[in-house]
């Protein structure tokens, strides 16, 4: 599992990127475009604070063509909840490991 | 478990279907090194009462060890251990039960998972208190909610 408390909070620190994961789950998928208009910074510091985001696998990018769309990485949010929504993702990709160990055991 | 406990406490619940044998489910869920190999380093042994540990790296917040007793044994159909905070945590940390349960399906196993025993505290927001923004935190968690 992919957990990095502190790469987590030092990336959220920051007010804008805040507000950058928060449209990000609010509206799903998005653009650096469409991330730039409500932010009130320029197009290359929205890219910087992206890839900070990224770097902290809080957000997920898929290239198309020139435009690079970004969404959020729901397990990168792990650390941020409370102990319950913790485990529900915890169970998710530990069930994914089992069902791949079930595929490689012997019968 | 009294009345007012079950409502004032909550559980998570993930359940698979998966096309393979109760036995080989059993193995994967019982067997020590086959359940390091998908959950966590263990010094498990299916037998009611043993006490033993899970063991993750520590990380922010969290020692990375569970303490469980081993509460029921049901081969090929129900396992359950207490699964609970550890060391110093142990006081303050959560005390939760897991029960694992089997059923036949035509073709395969329902794997079902349920933790139980989340109380309204269980909360790890003292992350959050850190690094000195719980309240936006807090904000960040309310969306989560929603989306999730």
């Amino acid at each position: 599992m992919h957990l990095a408390p502190d790469d987590v909070f030092k990336a959220l620190a920051d007010p804008t990127r805040r507000a950058l994961l928060e449209r990000l789950l609010r509206e799903g998928e998005l653009n650096v475009r469409a991330l730039t208009e409500q932010s009130g910074v320029s197009q290359p510091a929205v890219s910087k604070h992206l890839g900070v985001l990224r770097q902290a696998g809080l957000v997920l990018e898929r290239p198309e063509g020139r435009v690079v769309h970004y969404r959020v990485e729901p397990k990168g949010l792990a650390p941020l909840m409370d102990w319950m929504r913790f485990y529900a993702v915890f169970w998710e990709e530990r069930m994914d490991r089992l069902e791949n160990l079930l595929k490689r055991m012997d019968q | 478990m009294t009345t007012a406990e079950t409502t004032a406490t909550r559980a998570v619940v993930v359940e698979r279907r998966v096309p393979h044998s109760l036995d080989k489910v059993w193995r994967a869920l019982t067997q020590g090194p086959l359940l390091e190999s998908w959950l966590m380093a263990n010094d498990f042994q299916p037998v009611v009462g043993h006490r033993f540990t899970f063991r993750m790296p520590p990380m922010e917040g969290w020692n990375g060890v569970t303490d469980c007793e081993v509460l029921s044994v049901e081969p090929q159909r129900e396992l359950a251990y207490t699964w609970n905070a550890s060391g110093e945590e142990a006081a303050t940390g959560i005390r939760t039960v897991v029960t694992w349960t089997l059923e036949p399906e035509a073709g395969g196993v329902l794997v079902r998972m349920e933790q139980s025993g989340f109380r309204p505290q269980d909360k790890r927001n003292e992350m959050g208190a850190k690094y000195g923004w719980e309240r936006n935190l807090g904000q960040l968690e309310a969306v989560v909610a929603r989306m999730s």
